[in-house]
This record gives structure tokens, C-alpha cells and sequence, in this order.
């Protein structure tokens, strides 16, 4: 393809081609601080491409593809190609990664034991990890994905770039240096998006596995609450967050059996990030 | 070097994989991927000198495609479950075939959907107890189900209602109104029995059933996949059976199929390296067009010709049906806008 640049997250080699040089350039600042290896082959393809050759230049429009295809993905305006190459970042990863049991989960990290959060978009999974990635002892392990380990149960982290939709931005904007904050896409088709590169120790750190230590199934609004959750109910919900729970067999089932029955899990309901982080470093406190 | 010839190359053994470079890498694996053949890519190299990274995706590929035939081969054992009680004998095709026949294509091959034959007068009956035992429809639309019935050689798709897999039932191996009829009572009658109990097509229909389902009516999508079956199950089985490529011609003749047999055997001599025997082993210049759309994937295993795919997707229906029927099918999908 025209362009085209090499990112690695986590276990994951990605080779990105583009049609346009302004995605690869987005990504290419977004990503300037993580490490390269240049020799390295991908495991993952990813492509931004204009679906006629005329719409390069003609209200240009970003479909996105690569090793596994979406047929009905809808493209984006080429000024959203950042959000376009997450978003086909993420599908590359979560139809063809089998090494490891991928949960649709933010997880960080302390003292070598991992916080695994799962939840829909908008309970605020993102928002907690990225708050808590900031301050004081927790690594970011990532706002996106958490890869289990089948072997031996321990997640790894798949650090990408920080994912803060609408009111999140401003809160994360205000604690850190602007040099780590992406261009702001606005209006996009999920709300305004912008992207935080993770600290630099969680980048560094992004090869070092951690125990889960505790689950959490956060819901952003209402009364500050906490409910003990079983291990039926953690199962059945990680089902439904992993991406390739179906595709490993015994392995995945093994392995989110083992995640349940080690990982005290809890529900909990938060009126606003800060009643949400008191919860959550509570909760560790005990786990 | 380009990717789709480095990757022909790894798998007919011309190319030593420790030669390859990073870049050579990148491309044959997209490559692959795009085949459906990185985890069969995977198998054959086992045990070669890799790059480290690309040995470790190469394990999950071939640990993945193991889960991924176990989990296709219980839908054979739910099919044979629902129509063995009942009197209803079917073979199994393709994949699900080979892997129940141990065959070396069956290593790393994705299998889709669950393909069985069973015979003509068996299909309403089958129909029924897959019905009943859960399978559903897939396709609403009674222009397709009308269309399915009427002409091609398979009910509408089913799926599985608890377990989202889908069956083709088929009562012969090319539609209705395909210009060759096979003969589809021979092919049943002539079926073979595998270790556990499965019927699976005799070793020369099965080269016929794939030759055909890849020159006759298809538009070579996955080509390389559907050749690299018909290479390594021609080799196996004159490996086992000197006198197979003479049976293979009678039976490619019974079946009408002796020219997408014969094209089948010279391409993968021309792409994997086959050895033909007499009678056999000729030129077409018509082949070119075929390796051509063989070879039609770029580095990023985008399809390099558009034009060239166009002409077999064409071709494929031109096969499939006379032209009148062809004009008011197109029509009348085109009207629906589907």
C-alpha cells in the first residue's frame, strides 16, 4: 500500500498500510514512544482504504479490512483515520489472536497482581483504568483488551492507546501533560474521542504478566454500591466479553474457569469517577 | 518476490523458509491468511527453522485449527445422529471428508459449513429430521428458497439453532442446471467407509468433487486452498495405488468431468510441483488464465485484478445455467436489490 508503518502492543505485531499518509502519520505520533522492532514480522495486517480509487480525493472515505474483514463496517471520514485505525486494530485482534483468551476488559496492575475490569461501553471500565493509570502505584495494562494467559492463568497487557470518549477527555485531560493527549476527533460516530498514550513505565512494562487478583463489573451512575458476584455469573458474563472464548474450546473454558474460581469478583455501581476509584482501591485493599 | 509465489513455493517444498527475510515474512502470512491456509502453512512447516515470532503464531495456528476440526467434526456426529436412526444414509464432503479420512490436506484446513450428500429421493426426508433435531432456516426469502429448490444441487442453507453452525444438504455436486450432470446415484452407491463409520466419497469421486467444485462451479475463490486438496490427495493416493490417475480419468469421464479433472491435475503440477503421467501431462495455453487468477493477490493479500475476477465470477454462472434463466435470475436479484 502507499503508506504504511509497524506498531507492536503488547504480544501484537501490527503492519498498518494506508491509502492516505494522514493516518499513518496520526498513528505514528500517537505511537512514537512505543518500542519498535523493525525486523520483526506482523501478526496482524490492517488496511485504510479508499473502496474507489477516485474516493481518495473525492469526499474521501476510510474503509477499514485487513486479515479479517467486516463486510457491513461502515467507513469514516478520512479526518476520523485515527479512530479508524483503532478500530481496525481492535477486529484484527479479536478475530484472529488465539495465543491467549482475549476479555473485552481495562485492566491495571500493582505489585506483579492484576484489577481486571469488564463492562459494556459507557460503565466506564476505560475511564477507571485510565484515572487509576495515572495516579500513584497502578500500571496500565490497557482500556480494551486483557489476554489470558491458557497456560498459566496470568493476564498480559495489551497497553494501546487510551480510547476517552465525551466527558472523560476533559476529566483525564486536566491531570496530564497534553504531550501524551491525541488530536480531538469530534462528533464522531462514538461521540468525541480522544486518544491518551499510557505512561511511559506502562509501555515499558508491557511484556510483564500479572495474577488477576480481582474482578470488577462497573456501572457508571447511581448510588455508590458494591455486590459480591458468583463465580456462575463471572463465568457467563467473560463468555460474553471474550471475542474468542468459542474459538479456543477446552482451553478458553479451562481457563475462565480458573480466572472465576481464583478472582473474587464484585459488581459495583459508581456516581462519579471519584466515588468509583475509592471504591475500587477499597476493594483491592481486601482482595 | 512476491508474496502469493513465495507462499506456492514454501508449500510445494521449493523454498527453503530460513532464506526468508522479515519482509517476505509480512507478505506470505498476509497471504496466507487471505487463502484460508496460514494454519495448513503452519503444519507443513512445523519443526522448520523460523523466526521465533513467526513460529510462536505458527503453534497457535496449528493448536487453533485442531480446536477448530474437533468442534467440526461433532457437527458430523450431530447430523449422522439425526438421520442414522431414521434409515437416511449420507457421505460427507470436503473438509469434514478429510479430516475424517485422516488425509494431509485435512491438516490446518478450515472447515466452514458441515457439507453432506445424501440422495435424491432421501432430501425431503432429510430436510425434516435435520428440522426436527434443530437445525433451521437461513434464508427467508422465498425467491432464494424457490430458487434453491428449483435448481441448484442443495436445500437452502440450514443453521443450527443452539449452536450456530450451518449444514448444506446436497443431493449431487453441481446445480440442476449446470451444463454436465454428474452422476449423482454412483457417487453414493461407490462411497467408502472411514475408521469411524463415516461415509466419505471413493477416492477418485472425491479428486472429481473437488476439481469440480473449483473449475466448474466456482469463481476460484480460495483456488490455492482447493488446489492444494486435489495435490496432496492425488499424491496420496497414487502413493497407495499406482493404477489411481487411470481410474480417475474413467471416472472423471462417467461423471462428465473429465476437463476441469485434467485442468485441476495441470495446474497443480504447474503451482505445487505434481508429477502427471502420460496422457496427462499436456499444455493448454486456456491454463494461463487460470494461474493468473491463481496468483492474483498483492503483498497485502488484496485481490490484484478486479477485472480478471470479474471474468470467473461471470464464468461461474455462465456454467451454472443457460443464458435466459441466467438474464431473469440477475434480473430478478437485481430488481430486489440483493
Amino acid at each position: 500500500m502507499r503508506h504504511e508503518t509497524r506498531i507492536a502492543v503488547g504480544p501484537v505485531q501490527f503492519r498498518i498500510g494506508s491509502d492516505w499518509a494522514e493516518p499513518i502519520a496520526a498513528l505514528e505520533r500517537l505511537y512514537a514512544v512505543y518500542p519498535k522492532d523493525g525486523m520483526r514480522p506482523a501478526d496482524a495486517t490492517v488496511r485504510l482504504f479508499a473502496a474507489r480509487p477516485w474516493r481518495r480525493w473525492l469526499r474521501p472515505s476510510v474503509h477499514i479490512g485487513g486479515d479479517f474483514v467486516v463486510p457491513d463496517a461502515l467507513p469514516l471520514p478520512l479526518p476520523m483515520g485515527l479512530l479508524a485505525a483503532e478500530m481496525a486494530m481492535n477486529l484484527q485482534v479479536a478475530l484472529g489472536w488465539r495465543r491467549h483468551m482475549l476479555l473485552h476488559a481495562s485492566a491495571v496492575a500493582r505489585d506483579g497482581r492484576a484489577l481486571i475490569m469488564s463492562g459494556e461501553s459507557g460503565s466506564g471500565k476505560s475511564t477507571l483504568a485510565a484515572l487509576l493509570g495515572e495516579g500513584g502505584d497502578w500500571r496500565l495494562m490497557g482500556d480494551e483488551f486483557t489476554l489470558i494467559d491458557p497456560a498459566d492463568g496470568d493476564a498480559l497487557a495489551f497497553p494501546r492507546a487510551v480510547s476517552l470518549k465525551n466527558e472523560a477527555i476533559a476529566e483525564v485531560a486536566a491531570r496530564v501533560d497534553a504531550a501524551r493527549l491525541g488530536p480531538l476527533l469530534a462528533g464522531t460516530p462514538k461521540g468525541d474521542i480522544r486518544h491518551l498514550v499510557p505512561r511511559a513505565d506502562a509501555i515499558a512494562a508491557m511484556h510483564e504478566p500479572a495474577r488477576p487478583a480481582l474482578l470488577l463489573f462497573p456501572r457508571f451512575g447511581g448510588e455508590s454500591a458494591v455486590e459480591p458476584m458468583g463465580e456462575g455469573e463471572a463465568f457467563v458474563r467473560l463468555t460474553e466479553a471474550s471475542t474468542n472464548y468459542v474459538a479456543l474450546g477446552e482451553a478458553g473454558f479451562a481457563a475462565l474457569t480458573r480466572l472465576v474460581r481464583e478472582t473474587p469478583a464484585f459488581a459495583i455501581s459508581y456516581p462519579d469517577s471519584e466515588a468509583g476509584i475509592g471504591l475500587v482501591e477499597h476493594l483491592w485493599a481486601e482482595a | 518476490m512476491s508474496a502469493v509465489v513465495a507462499l506456492v513455493d514454501l508449500l510445494a517444498g521449493r523454498r527453503d523458509p530460513a532464506k526468508l527475510a522479515r519482509p517476505d515474512w509480512d507478505g506470505i502470512i498476509g497471504v496466507a491468511r487471505s487463502e484460508a491456509m496460514l494454519a495448513t502453512l503452519a503444519f507443513l512447516l512445523e519443526g522448520a527453522a523460523l523466526p521465533p515470532t513467526v513460529a510462536a503464531l505458527f503453534a497457535d495456528q496449528r493448536m487453533a485449527a485442531k480446536v477448530a476440526q474437533t468442534q467440526a467434526l461433532w457437527e458430523a456426529e450431530m447430523a449422522r445422529r439425526a438421520l442414522a436412526p431414521a434409515g437416511v444414509e449420507f457421505v460427507l464432503l470436503k473438509g469434514a471428508a478429510y479430516a475424517v479420512a485422516g488425509m494431509a490436506c485435512a491438516e490446518g484446513r478450515q472447515i466452514g459449513d458441515l457439507d453432506i450428500l445424501v440422495l435424491a429421493s432421501d432430501i425431503r426426508r432429510a430436510e425434516n429430521l435435520l428440522l426436527k433435531a434443530g437445525w433451521e432456516w437461513v434464508k427467508s426469502d422465498p425467491y432464494d428458497d424457490h430458487y434453491y429448490r428449483a435448481h441448484m444441487h442443495e436445500l437452502p442453507p440450514l443453521i443450527h439453532k443452539a449452536r450456530d453452525r450451518m449444514i448444506d444438504v446436497h443431493h449431487t455436486i453441481l446445480p440442476r442446471t449446470h451444463r454436465i450432470t454428474p452422476d449423482a446415484l454412483a457417487l453414493m452407491s461407490d462411497a467408502v467407509r472411514s475408521a469411524d463409520g463415516y461415509a466419505v466419497l471413493c477416492p477418485a469421486d472425491m479428486a472429481v468433487h473437488c476439481a469440480a467444485h473449483m473449475l466448474a462451479d466456482g469463481d476460484l475463490q480460495g483456488g490455492l486452498r482447493n488446489l492444494w486438496d486435489f495435490h496432496t490427495m492425488t499424491r496420496d493416493f497414487v502413493a497407495t495405488d499406482p493404477g489411481f490417475w487411470g481410474k480417475l480419468d474413467g471416472r472423471a469421464a462417467l461423471h462428465g468431468l473429465r476437463g476441469a479433472v485434467h485442468r485441476a491435475a495441470r495446474l497443480s503440477r504447474d503451482l505445487y510441483g505434481a508429477r502427471l503421467p502420460q496422457g496427462w501431462d499436456r499444455h493448454d495455453p486456456v491454463d494461463l488464465w487460470f494461474r493468473r487468477r491463481l496468483f492474483a493477490r498483492d503483498d497485502w493479500g488484496r485481490v490484484t485484478n478486479p477485472l480478471l475476477e470479474q471474468a470467473f465470477y461471470i464464468r461461474s454462472h455462465w456454467l451454472r445455467m443457460p443464458p435466459a434463466m441466467l438474464a431473469r435470475h440477475l434480473w430478478t436479484k437485481w430488481r430486489k436489490g440483493s
